[in-house]
């Protein structure tokens, strides 16, 4: 489904990612941890198409087409999601229009005609019964005077709503208590499915314990530098990031 | 940065599309202005002496006058001798019914989204459409006559119902009170009128359309309206002109009276063409227009969306002297490009529980300036005054400037006055959020300022906050980053 190959990027003429390698396939929940700075961030930027970072080297393919080619709005309507850290305000827009429009859109791309008023808000009200979101916010300006914790579920809720193949998470789990961790995980689990995949990025290992996933990387210094599955963000957990500092310089000695 | 500033500058630098002119054979004054010219005017149009004698005394008011020069943005200097002050398109005879205009104008109004057929028409609305000088035809006149409801334009009104005009010509806004208003009462060519009787509800939304399109014509447009006791009349102007490279004047004067229990609702879509992208021609809107609401529990309210023009300077006012009468003020001025406003309103609370309340909005793109200036008084006799003014802006790219002058004068301590403001900048991060839920950058624009302008557009009439919505789209389009 995604498929990055040697891909550097960074910004401001600094580079941040040195060669990534990284095959995902639809069913399949990979996770990204790595200590700040390891880049964590620019490779979810660069994916969803920021355009203050700049692509030197590489490629990414998805689903077979040629990402680093597509504005950030055509990316989005191929399928690609990203459910932001800093998920951002806007005054006056509804949640509820804001959706609308985004859905819309999305089904123009795909040559689907826009939904009646009548089915989107049932469709609408289905999604938030799933992940749990409580009514009151589809009604409030998107995002605005939002708790954090309300702002990581309404990223959740347009994810259900626009059904992406691909969904990152950037740092989804940053600044929520445990029980919103909870409602946010469960969301995540039950959008799960054998046509979409997930790239989890987080600095800790907890959300791990909500959202299991098949693989893990550890990025450092803008590469993959370790691979493995569930156990070793356990052993991450433990042992720290340190510890994989100290075996990169044991090779590279 | 750059590719955002290019996305701002295709969206600001879409072209304007009522920038057309009509080919058709005009009669005009000769150019300049002299108290030759306002008898010239008088005559054209048949006026009474009475007519006359008060625009010749404008005429010499305004010869003492100078022109004013305290407000927020430089312009060159008007050269008054240098413009027509009347243009209409040549009559072969008098008309009898709307078979008979030129083909060529209702060609013109239809090419605007203004039919003039009747059956044609939205229902529900009542149009009347001036033509540089003249008005060339107003819709439903008889359905309005039967509830006694007047609707005709200003020189018709002159002859007809010359009482009322002699009554209320001048009373809110006197050829004394500035200079712009001197000029128009000197040479003022036509304009709307409307009278609604006592008690009646006007059946349906009366608008005026406005089309500057000779050159070198100043625009000089009078409307009156007057509400009798427990009357409802929900109004609606909108303008355009054609695309020309040098600035045209447009020094309009609207008067609005109010009596007991009586509301007038005010409404303006302005899109004077605003000039070309580095800020050449473009109409200058300096216009004067105030309501008076005279009795208790009168009410006026007025909306503005103002996209258009090169320069726009006016401050659509209430004198509240009802007691408990309401003044509203909701404006959304977009300015992109090299356009400048100064817009606001002045609330002048005289009656007792009199309550006001301000909505500005300003949008700046490009490298415009967008000022919202307003005074907000409160009379020495008017107890348990009350007003609330929200003054937000926004700011689109690095270029433009947002200003804001509130004027605050209160002589009564019972006197609750408000005053809120807010400066937001559309983000970067706004629209890469919207794109990145697919969204593309242009209705993204368009989502996040209408977001924005949401309270006053609720406040239109239905059939024109859709078009005012597209205008402000289209106002915008390549302006973010």
């Amino acid at each position: 489904m995604l498929s990055i190959e040697n891909l550097h990027a960074g910004i401001e003429g600094k580079n941040i990612l040195n060669g990534i390698n990284l095959n995902i396939r639809p069913g399949e929940v990979h996770a990204i941890m790595g200590p700040n700075g390891a880049g964590k961030s620019t490779l979810s930027s660069v994916l969803a198409g920021k355009n203050e970072y700049t692509v030197s080297q590489g490629s990414v393919y998805f689903d077979g087409k040629d990402l680093l080619e597509m504005s950030p709005e055509d990316r989005a309507r191929e399928g690609l999601f990203l459910a932001f850290q800093y998920p951002v305000e806007i005054p006056g827009v509804s949640n509820t229009n804001f959706l609308k429009t985004a859905v819309n859109e999305q089904r123009k791309y795909r040559g689907l005609p826009p939904m009646e008023a009548t089915d989107f808000l049932k469709f609408m009200r289905e999604k938030m019964d799933f992940v749990e979101m409580d009514k009151s916010l589809t009604s409030r300006s998107l995002n605005e005077g939002f708790s954090g914790g309300e702002k990581k579920r309404n990223e959740i809720f347009q994810m259900a709503m626009l059904a992406p193949k691909l969904a990152i998470l950037d740092e989804t789990d940053s600044g929520l208590d445990i029980d919103a961790l909870r409602l946010v995980s469960n969301g995540v689990n039950k959008l799960r499915s054998k046509e979409n995949a997930f790239v989890v990025i987080t600095h800790y290992q907890r959300l791990l314990d909500y959202i299991v996933p098949d693989f893990v990387h550890v990025l450092y210094k803008g590469r993959i530098v370790k691979s493995g599955t569930a156990e070793l963000a356990k052993e991450l957990e433990q042992k720290g990031y340190d510890w994989i500092k100290a075996e990169l310089e044991t090779q590279n000695a | 940065m750059t590719e955002a500033s290019n996305i701002i500058d295709q969206v600001v630098s879409q072209e304007y599309q009522y920038g057309f002119s009509t080919a058709i054979e005009m009669e005009t004054a000769p150019i300049g202005l002299s108290e030759d010219i306002v008898r010239f005017i008088s005559a054209k149009k048949n006026e009474p002496e009475w007519m006359l004698n008060y625009r010749l005394k404008a005429y010499k008011h305004w010869l003492t006058m100078e022109e004013p020069n305290w407000q927020n943005f430089n312009y060159p200097p008007i050269d008054f001798q240098n413009i027509i002050y009347y243009a209409a398109p040549k009559e072969k005879k008098k008309l009898n019914s709307l078979d008979e205009v030129d083909p060529e104008l209702l060609k013109t109004f239809e090419k605007l989204g203004i039919s003039l057929t009747e059956q044609k028409r939205l229902t529900g609305v009542a149009v009347d459409a001036v033509f540089d000088s003249v008005s060339i035809a107003t819709t439903f006149k008889d359905q309005l006559k039967e509830k006694g409801v007047i609707f005709c334009s200003m020189s018709e009104a002159v002859h007809e119902h010359p009482e009322l005009v002699k009554q209320y010509l001048g009373s809110v806004v006197p050829y004394t009170d500035n200079y712009f208003a001197a000029l128009n009462a000197a040479v003022f060519s036509d304009g709307s009128f409307v009278y609604i009787p006592k008690g009646v509800r006007c059946p349906m939304e009366l608008s005026t359309y406005f089309r500057i399109n000779a050159e070198n014509t100043g625009q000089f447009e009078r409307t009156l309206i007057i509400a009798d006791d427990h009357s409802y009349v929900s109004y609606l102007e909108g303008c355009t002109a054609p695309m020309r490279d040098e600035n045209q004047l447009h020094a309009a004067v609207v008067e609005l009276v109010a009596h007991t229990h009586a509301e007038i609702k005010y409404s303006t879509v302005q899109n004077w063409y605003p000039g070309d992208k580095d800020g050449k021609g473009g109409i200058y809107n300096f216009v004067t227009k105030r309501g008076t609401c005279e009795g208790d529990y009168a009410k006026i309210s007025w909306t503005q969306v103002e996209t258009g023009s090169a320069i726009t300077w006016k401050y659509p006012s209430c004198v509240l002297k009802g007691n408990h009468s309401n003044g509203e003020f909701f404006s959304v001025a977009v300015t992109n490009n090299a356009q400048l406003a100064d817009t606001g309103t002045k609330m002048i609370h005289l009656g007792s529980h009199t309550k006001s309340r301000i909505v500005s909005k300003g949008i700046s793109a490009g490298k415009s300036h967008n000022t919202y200036r307003g005074l907000v008084k409160v009379a020495a006799k008017a107890t348990d005054a009350r007003n609330y003014t929200q003054c937000d802006s926004m700011l689109i790219g690095d270029r433009s400037g947002a200003h804001t002058f509130p004027y605050i004068e209160v002589a009564n301590s019972s006197a609750v006055v408000e005053h809120e403001a807010s400066t937001s900048k559309i983000g970067e991060d706004q629209i890469f959020y919207c794109n990145q839920r697919g969204i593309g950058t242009e209705e993204a624009i368009g989502l996040i300022v209408n977001g924005f302008c949401k309270e006053v557009l609720n406040q239109l009439p239905m059939e024109f906050a859709v078009e005012a919505q597209k205008l402000l789209a289209v106002s915008l389009e390549g302006s973010v980053g």
